[in-house]
């Protein structure tokens, strides 16, 4: 008789505040879980964004800081540069990273800083009572866009793991989807990676992860997983965007 | 080859009820158990015909509460 499935270490005994069938749950677990595989726990220091995941802190059994909205590239930046030794990782939603943080998030990878970023992509704000953000779909309805969004007048969702490949600096950029149990086990993969490129010093990685918010959506926690990959897959293509030539 | 058998257990009052290991197990033994409400208030999930489990941890994978454990007999 073995275990073939258990808690990680790497997240702490509290349980999470978020909504039935949030998958930042499942984010969490898989950035913990890697972390605890790697042997990182005593040596991480995670930091924490603005959004839903703004306890993320009270979650991850490693060392976390918390930062000003968006700014948790700028704050990372800080930490790896003073603890080069220490592993970095911010945590960051869609409302934060592609929005108010898209200057830190985007010179920080330009700079190459050599941390990782997990951005977690739902297309709303979460928090705040589901408004609309860039990533927002076209015709998705949210408390701010209650006819649903219009390119006319607020443009196209913005593709940030395409906009970050662009720049040199970035040397790991892949997204993945965490909508069923292949998808899921395939970004804990990414992940990995991206660790392995900060630890081997290659220079700044980002993982995009397409997640749901069941409440604000609107929908079940079920529906929103199949909303996921019927509405968002098609617009945020799955797949690795840049990596160093030697990381497998 | 003998059929790999499986035991899942499952932290019932942290379990928030969003049925997604509901959808995801390829045996269909896990539902939520509406005859009960955990110390959350929630239908908690649950298994009853345990014997039929095949250990493929997808319904941990799946959890995000990490309610789930799974074991190989």
């Amino acid at each position: 008789m073995a275990i073939v499935f258990e808690k990680t270490k790497g997240l702490t005994d509290k349980p999470t505040h978020y909504c039935p069938g949030c998958t930042h749950g499942i984010i969490h677990r898989l950035v913990a879980e890697v972390m605890e595989e790697m042997d990182l726990l005593d040596n991480a220091i995670g930091v924490a964004p603005v959004g839903c995941s703004v306890l993320a802190y009270e979650y991850f059994n490693v060392d976390m800081h918390e930062a000003a909205h968006g700014r948790a590239p700028a704050v990372a930046t800080g930490i790896k540069r003073v603890h080069p030794e220490n592993f970095v990782f911010t945590y960051q939603g869609d409302g934060d990273l592609a929005s108010i943080g898209t200057a830190e998030i985007v010179h920080a990878a330009h700079r190459g800083e050599k941390f990782t970023t997990i951005f977690v992509n739902n297309a709303i704000y979460g928090m705040t009572g589901g408004q609309m953000a860039p990533t927002t779909l076209i015709g998705q309805k949210t408390t701010t866009s209650p006819y649903g969004r219009d390119e006319a007048t607020t443009g196209k969702p913005i593709k940030m793991s395409e906009l970050l490949a662009t720049i040199d600096g970035a040397a790991f950029v892949e997204r993945v989807a965490v909508n069923n149990p292949a998808n899921i086990r395939k970004a804990k993969k990414a992940i990995k990676e991206a660790f392995k490129v900060q630890l081997e010093g290659k220079g700044f990685g980002i993982v995009e992860v397409l997640s749901t918010c069941p409440t604000n959506w609107g929908l079940t926690p079920v529906e929103a997983m199949k909303w996921l990959e019927k509405d968002m897959m098609p617009y945020y293509p799955l797949g690795n965007f840049r990596k160093p030539e030697e990381v497998e | 080859m003998a059929k790999v058998k499986g035991r899942t257990t499952f932290e019932e009052d942290l379990c928030k009820g969003c049925g997604l290991c509901v959808t995801v197990c390829p045996v269909n033994i896990i539902s939520l158990d509406t005859a009960r409400i955990n110390k959350k208030g929630y239908h908690p999930a649950a298994i009853e015909e345990m014997n039929k489990c095949i250990a493929c941890t997808n319904c941990a994978t799946i959890c995000p509460d990490v309610v789930i454990t799974v074991e190989r007999l």
